[in-house]
């Protein structure tokens, strides 16, 4: 399905902490999102985003509503379920757990 | 995401398309608000179909999609090859529809609950114990006094109510000119309250319609009658007919679907058991009793109660009882009584068809096997033909349960095809097959819905059958090993043994279903060949009654004046036809001794009845006008042998034993041949005719209200006489009227409806699993020779016979035939025990019944081979292998 890029294996963890401090973002908010906090250092890749959105939302860690803007376009806006919130938990301590172990092989070796 | 959701994409693709592509576009459009260039944008977003793909893959159950792909697939193999597929699903449409159409049968007489409020409380009385020709026998029958003292005694456990035994009666709306039947039940008024019954129109029974003997003509109308007769009239409300002397009015029609409670039997008209002539009578069993269980109450002491009613009940009634040997009295008294389950009502069809019926149901099962193994070499043999596609499925990485999925969805199609026709099949020969249980003259008539129960059952058989014979051609094609099938087929003979095996398989079921159907065609023949001592040929049994009793004399004038009718060679008259079901028996005594004990049976005659019923006169002389009942008497063969020891006893007298030690004197002035009285099945009884003219005890000539005239034609069908009779009756006297006109022939065949059914159905499914197993053996033996046509051209090139030739083709699967006709005499032979009593004359182990379905199997193995070994026989070696 996807391609391999950059962000594998981060990027839920990414798009769920960013929807955990912001609920109500569409797509391109949150890859905006993204690339600001990071200050432009984690890219998105654009082609990415959106299947790995739906698969999130099939996993039910976030749901997705439609809304109607001011300018009449519509977009569909994200938010964690509770069982994101559950799995954001354990993708951060994963994530603290491999950088830590990467940081001391880079320390030690 | 919930299943109904996941059901949902796959049907709703396009939508999910749209709300992917327009958040795509909010995407871009966000993009251009931020600055960026569209080009740009669009370039890093990819191609949209990509992420759409890549969106759904995740949205849809990929199931569900590739369920719909493999249908229309599945389809399209079928349509490939159409001719076997065609065979395969009218084969199994053939099997499906006769399946559900004994589901249809069986569920309408013996499953399916009455439309009661509460049949599972529902509670049938009968007495088991020692009849009075020393057989076991159980009767539900009940007096109406036992049953009021029974109904009091548990009135806190149990509501006991009355039901007689549904019956066609005569009856008159307008003119008494026009005579209708129809079908009556007589009901105790509270069965209506009890069962949770409403009215449609007027009102139902109570209580209070059911007090008085004789005081209430009243009657509530089936909605089914209403509907037929009245065309749902509201104004029949009032209205009156008249049945005997009694004038009754409709009160009102019950709902629909409720018609008696007697499946097999619909009733028209429900009327107060205190309408009926036996209601005080303590020596006419004429009803059932049913009860209504409440919940809760203790069974077994609730029984007892009953029970022990019921004795005290007879015991009181038995010290009036005379004549009787005390050891019969003893049998009489000393039964169990029994609370049966009736949620399903009670009827006579029942207790008749229950085996009959699950012979057929387990024949018709056996059909749909054979049915099943045709389409699964089907299978097999077109799984084995894309060999090559299924291959290249796997190694292209196509999952293995996919391809089990793919061969499953293919059968599913066959299988349902099939049902759809085949539930066409039902629809018809359900009620097809019901006409050919009833006799013309008193069909029983069964409702026979087609709703939820009979398409559930259709389905889950579809369902049955598609893992039956679909589920080891798909695990079989899915276990295809790619490197092999790729480099030109694997052992081709595994796939072949699989075949094989079902061919056995097939073969002994085929033959099950060819032997039982022998036997139960050669028992109908032995039992419609049975000698009854009479001719029937030509003869009408003219029923007629009279508004009231008139005098035996008058009766005699009709019978005069249509002796002189055109077309008539004689008549006769008596008060019951033979075999037609009426039975009149008594204990006699032979030189003032006591009874031996054996009932004797009776029929009042007319002179000339002899003649009549071309009934052989061995010795003395036939009535005449003048002999009188009690007084003279015809004895039969039987008779003498069983009270004179066989010495002929005409001119001896003996005495008919009568209530209250009353005792008729008879002599006996003819020995007659023996004649089957009431059944084919049993012995002779011994019987004796004593005169149609009858003298009460006042000396004075007797009065009948109905009687039989036996009108013996001189044309061939006696039919063609019957509108003459009906008008000639009323011209010779006024008072009397034809009820009903059937002819002898009708009479003798109802006692073979049972066995003519069973015949019949028996030998078309015999037909049909010869013709499916003998299409499955040409199938196989057809896939074979395609199969090994290589090796047979060359065995023909380095100088085979043809005989080695048809030898190599056959051998194999022969030896499968043989086989299974071994298993299937096995088979034959454990499960004749289960049907033995339903057989006549006829034994398993006769060498005919064997040798019969063994030929036949034979002959259709013979014929199904032919072509296929006439294919393998013409091979042309040379162009065989250029081909290759």
């Amino acid at each position: 399905m996807a391609k391999a890029d950059s962000l594998q294996g981060s990027m839920d963890l990414l798009v769920l902490k960013i929807l955990s401090r912001r609920p109500g973002l569409h797509g391109y908010a949150i890859m905006s999102a993204i690339q600001d906090i990071s200050g432009e250092v984690l890219r998105v890749e654009e082609g990415s985003l959106y299947p790995a959105l739906h698969r999130m939302e099939e996993a039910g860690w976030i749901r997705a509503e439609w809304i109607t803007k001011e300018t009449g376009r519509r977009a569909r806006l994200y938010e964690v379920t509770a069982a994101g919130k559950k799995q954001l938990g354990m993708e951060e301590s994963r994530w603290q757990a491999v950088t830590l172990a990467v940081n001391r092989v880079l320390r030690e070796a | 995401m919930s299943l109904w959701s996941r059901l949902g994409n796959a049907f709703r693709g396009d939508q999910l398309n749209r709300e992917i592509d327009e958040e795509l576009e909010a995407h871009i459009a966000e993009a251009i608000a931020q600055g960026r260039d569209l080009v740009e944008a669009r370039r890093a977003l990819g191609s949209t179909l990509r992420h759409r793909e890549g969106s759904r893959d995740v949205k849809l159950v990929t199931w569900l999609e590739s369920l719909r792909s493999d249908a229309v697939f599945g389809l399209r193999q079928l349509k490939k090859t159409k001719v076997t597929s065609l065979a395969a699903i009218l084969s199994l449409a053939l099997a499906i529809g006769a399946c559900t159409s004994a589901f249809r049968l069986i569920d309408a007489i013996l499953l399916r609950p009455l439309p009661v409020a509460n049949p599972q409380q529902l509670f049938d009385l009968s007495r088991q114990g020692i009849g009075p020709e020393g057989k076991p026998q159980t009767f539900d029958g009940w007096a109406y006094p036992d049953f009021q003292l029974m109904r009091a005694a548990v009135r806190d456990q149990a509501e006991l109510f009355a039901v007689s035994y549904a019956e066609p009666v005569d009856l008159t709306y307008k003119s008494d000119e026009e005579i209708e039947r129809a079908y009556l039940q007589y009901v105790s008024g509270w069965m209506f309250p009890t069962l949770g019954l409403r009215p449609a129109l007027g009102r139902v029974f109570t209580e209070n319609d059911d007090v008085k003997p004789g005081g209430h003509p009243y009657a509530v109308l089936s909605h089914d009658y209403w509907t037929h007769r009245f065309g749902q009239n509201p104004k029949v409300i009032g209205q009156t007919f008249r049945m005997g002397n009694e004038i009754y009015e409709i009160a009102g029609v019950v709902e629909a679907p409720f018609t008696g409670t007697e499946p097999g039997m619909m009733v028209d008209i429900f009327i107060p058991t205190m309408m009926h002539p036996g209601v005080t009578r303590k020596d006419w069993t004429w009803h059932r009793t049913l009860a209504v269980v409440k919940a809760g109450a203790a069974f077994e002491p609730m029984r007892q109660k009953l029970e022990a009613t019921s004795y005290a009940f007879e015991a009181e009634r038995a010290k009036g009882f005379h004549g009787m040997r005390q050891e019969d009295i003893d049998h009489f008294l000393d039964q169990r009584l029994l609370l049966e389950p009736a949620a399903t009502g009670v009827s006579d069809l029942q207790s008749a068809t229950r085996r009959p019926l699950a012979v057929l149901g387990v024949l018709v099962g056996l059909v749909l096997l054979i049915a099943c193994a045709n389409a699964a070499n089907l299978m097999t043999a077109q799984a084995s033909a894309r060999a090559r596609e299924m291959a290249v499925r796997v190694s292209i990485g196509g999952g293995r349960w996919r391809l089990v999925q793919l061969v499953l969805v293919q059968s599913a199609w066959l299988a349902l095809l099939a049902a759809a026709v085949g539930s066409l099949f039902a629809w018809w020969s359900g009620p097809f097959v019901v006409s050919m249980i009833n006799p013309p003259d008193n069909p029983a008539r069964l409702v026979l819905p087609a709703d939820w129960r009979v398409l559930g059952f259709g389905l889950a058989v579809a369902l049955g059958v598609t893992l039956l014979f679909g589920l080891a051609p798909a695990l079989r094609a899915s276990a295809v090993n790619p490197v092999s099938a790729l480099k030109g087929g694997e052992d081709p003979h595994s796939k072949r043994r699989l075949m094989h095996a079902l061919i056995a398989v097939q073969v002994a079921f085929c033959f099950l279903v060819l032997f039982v159907a022998g036997l139960f065609v050669t028992t109908f023949q032995r039992l419609s060949h049975q000698p009854t001592g009479f001719s029937a040929d030509r003869l009408l049994v003219v029923e007629a009654v009279a508004k009231s009793p008139q005098p035996v004399e008058f009766w005699e004038q009709v019978a005069e004046h249509l002796r002189n009718v055109r077309g008539v060679e004689t008549v006769a008259l008596t008060d019951s036809p033979l075999l037609g079901g009426g039975s009149w028996n008594n204990f006699i005594s032979v030189n003032g001794g006591p009874p031996n004990g054996v009932l004797s049976y009776m029929r009042a005659v007319s002179p000339v009845w002899l003649e009549a019923m071309k009934i052989q006169l061995i010795d003395g002389r036939d009535f005449r006008p003048g002999d009188t009942h009690p007084g003279a008497a015809l004895v039969n063969e039987t008779f003498a042998k069983t009270y004179f020891d066989g010495v002929d006893p005409v001119g001896k007298t003996f005495d008919l034993n009568m209530d209250e030690g009353l005792r008729l004197r008879y002599e006996i002035v003819a020995l007659v041949g023996d004649v089957r009285y009431k059944s084919l099945r049993e012995p002779i009884l011994p019987q004796f005719y004593v005169p149609f003219r009858s003298i009460d005890k006042e000396g004075q000539l007797g009065k009948r209200g109905a009687g039989i005239l036996l009108v013996r034609t001189s044309g061939l069908n006696p039919r063609a006489l019957a509108a003459v009779l009906r008008q000639e009756v009323p011209r010779a006297r006024p008072e009397f009227r034809v009820s009903r006109i059937r002819t002898q022939m009708e009479i003798n065949q109802s006692h073979t409806v049972r066995e003519r059914l069973l015949a019949t159905l028996a030998l078309f499914f015999a037909i049909v699993a010869l013709l499916l197993a003998g299409v499955g053996l040409y199938g196989v033996l057809h896939y074979s020779v395609l199969q090994r046509r290589r090796e047979i051209g060359i065995r023909i090139a380095v100088g085979a016979q043809a005989g080695g030739v048809a030898r190599l083709v056959t051998m194999d699967v022969f030896a499968m035939v043989l086989m299974g006709a071994v298993a299937g005499i096995g088979l034959g032979m454990l499960s004749v025990r289960y049907v033995e009593s339903l057989f006549y004359q006829v034994r398993a182990t006769d060498l005919q019944m064997l040798a019969l379905p063994s030929l036949a199997i034979l002959a259709g193995a013979l014929l199904a081979a032919l072509r296929p070994v006439i294919q393998a026989v013409r091979i042309d070696p040379a162009s065989m292998l250029r081909a290759e």
